[in-house]
């Protein structure tokens, strides 16, 4: 009976996801046997699909770069550093900030941190506009990719740093015990005990957190004033799939609208990769994870 | 090496709750001396007084004196962190860590400590130290292997190997051999025999059989009743203990009449 249920559950989901993936694929199929001169832009899919493809990324790494480091530090606070009342405390307001719609952070990014943004922006096109990253003119309305990105930070890092804290409450005590017991100091028993074993759940927790900045409409939507692709962070410019989408579906028809979808089956694609390498990398050091 | 501890005064409190009463107690240099009484009775709490183990669990403190060699460990100043640089503890439940291979677990406390370390001084004080927890012939082709791998019995020399790696002046051992199969236990048994050439050993065990084997020396901890804090009754030789005790409760309990 329960057997029954947990297999039915699992052929579900899998069926779910096969619907998906076969729906994208045959409402993506006349884009690709489309004349390349109807594609928009007028050169075919692959230059219309490739700027935003490389935006979403760029927008991405940067809200991993900022939230992973700073998520994991909240989760080492709370889970051992902090005095019990003030980590249980820290820990709803986390869980509270997972729980914010996004459109929310999109309009405090658009009408707040972008405008906040515009001198330290001016500054680094005044100081380092010798790196790409920084040429300038900066942008006059601060909306740019890195203020996107800024915003899908604050978005994941509730996510990143609330699943971590639980990896970390989860380390073993008798591991963090052995290593106090040989003289180690707080870190350094973080180091031995409690980082090796979140290790996998540390990944786990950036990878859904780079799912939904991947997937994130309505944040980059109302921060980006989109544009064709640029180096540069701090000009307007760049856009991500799911803002292509979401700005362009509700007036898309005929070719057009495959072409989203045909982004849409791109972005699906890119998520799969991304989470194939993560559980390639938790993987690859099983032999060590203490399973056995 | 090996130091000598003296224990005087001593009160354990978790909270408002005084778990252990008034210990006063000397562990004598290079001898084994074994901790025996029925459970809850603060055997387990007291011995982690003596490398201030117990500070990790919350509301946990101490008041009274412990003296390694005149130098007390609770002194102001005093850090915990150096008191267990010179006190090991081998646990209850084997605890390698599992993400190291075995040779990384005996220096793991030694990187620690001294953090550049050649790689030839590694070698010979992996090679000393799983020697001199008898391990060394069944682990050195597989070095690089996970410690996790090894048997329980293993394990738990691995951690002595670990603990005795980073050359403390004390060992403490709680119930050492309480997951471990009789085989092994014995091997841990021999091998608490020889630590005792080098180290001063302290070891709480519920076998009583073990603690006669092992000990020369043996404090009969009780309590009387639940709630009521944990009291030394009794410390001896441990052939005194055994055979002749003082205590009326020494007596029934080693003689299996309660406990």
């Amino acid at each position: 009976m329960f057997s029954g249920a947990a297999l039915g559950a699992g052929a579900l989901i899998v069926a779910v996801l096969f619907a998906v993936a076969l729906f994208l694929v045959v409402q993506a199929l006349p884009t690709f046997s489309a004349n390349p001169a109807d594609i928009t832009g007028g050169r075919g899919f692959f230059d219309y699909i490739f700027p935003i493809v490389v935006g979403t990324l760029i927008a991405a790494t940067i809200a991993l770069l900022i939230a992973t480091p700073i998520g994991v530090a909240v989760a080492l606070f709370t889970s051992h550093y902090a005095p019990r009342r003030l980590a249980r405390g820290l820990g709803y307001v986390v869980d509270l900030l997972a729980a914010i719609p996004s459109v929310v952070y999109g309009a405090w990014g658009a009408s707040y941190l972008a405008s906040q943004l515009k001198v330290p922006y001016a500054w680094l096109a005044e100081n380092f506009g010798w790196i790409p990253l920084f040429a300038g003119p900066a942008s006059g309305t601060g909306k740019t990719i890195l203020t996107a990105g800024i915003v899908l930070a604050v978005m994941v890092l509730p996510i990143i740093a609330s699943l971590t804290r639980e990896i970390f409450l989860q380390a073993p005590m008798l591991h963090q015990e052995a290593a106090l017991a040989l003289g180690a100091t707080r870190w350094e028993m973080i180091r031995m005990a409690v980082l090796p074993f979140a290790r996998g759940g540390i990944i786990s927790a950036v990878m859904l957190g780079l799912g939904r900045a991947l997937g994130e409409t309505m944040a980059v939507a109302l921060v980006l004033s989109s544009g064709p692709l640029i180096a540069s962070l701090i000009r307007s410019g760049n856009q991500t799939i799911a803002a292509e989408i979401a700005l362009d579906f509700p007036e898309a028809f005929g070719l057009r609208m495959h072409e989203l979808i045909a982004a849409g089956l791109v972005l699906f694609l890119i998520t799969l990769v991304v989470n194939m390498v993560a559980r390639w990398i938790i993987n690859r050091h099983k032999e060590f994870s203490g399973a056995n | 090496m090996s130091k000598r501890i003296d224990v005087s005064d001593l009160n354990v409190y978790y909270g408002d709750f005084r778990a252990v009463e008034d210990v006063n107690i000397t562990l004598d240099a290079k001898s084994v001396t074994a901790f025996i009484g029925p459970s809850g009775c603060g055997k387990s709490t007291f011995l982690r007084t003596l490398n201030r183990m117990h500070e990790v669990i919350p509301g946990a403190r101490v008041e009274g004196k412990v003296l390694l060699d005149g130098d007390n460990l609770y002194g102001d100043g005093v850090d915990p962190v150096t008191v267990r640089s010179q006190i090991g503890m081998v646990f209850q439940r084997p605890n390698p860590f599992p993400t190291m291979s075995i040779r990384d677990n005996v220096l793991a406390g030694v990187k620690l400590n001294n953090r550049r370390i050649s790689r030839s001084d590694a070698d010979e004080l992996v090679e000393g130290s799983l020697r001199g927890a008898n391990l060394w012939n069944e682990v050195k082709d597989r070095l690089e292997k996970p410690g996790s791998g090894l048997s329980g019995g293993q394990q738990q020399r691995l951690c002595i190997a670990r603990a005795i790696a980073v050359s403390p002046d004390v060992i403490l051992m709680d119930e050492p051999c309480s997951a471990l199969d009789p085989i092994s236990t014995l091997a841990i048994e021999d091998l608490i025999n020889e630590l005792k050439d080098e180290y001063t050993v302290v070891i709480v065990t519920h076998n009583m059989q073990q603690a006669a084997r092992v000990s020369d020396k043996t404090a009969f901890f009780n309590i009387a009743g639940t709630g009521k804090p944990g009291k030394l009754i009794e410390f001896a030789e441990t052939a005194t203990i055994f055979n002749n005790p003082r205590e009326k409760s020494t007596e029934d309990y080693v003689s299996g009449r309660f406990g």
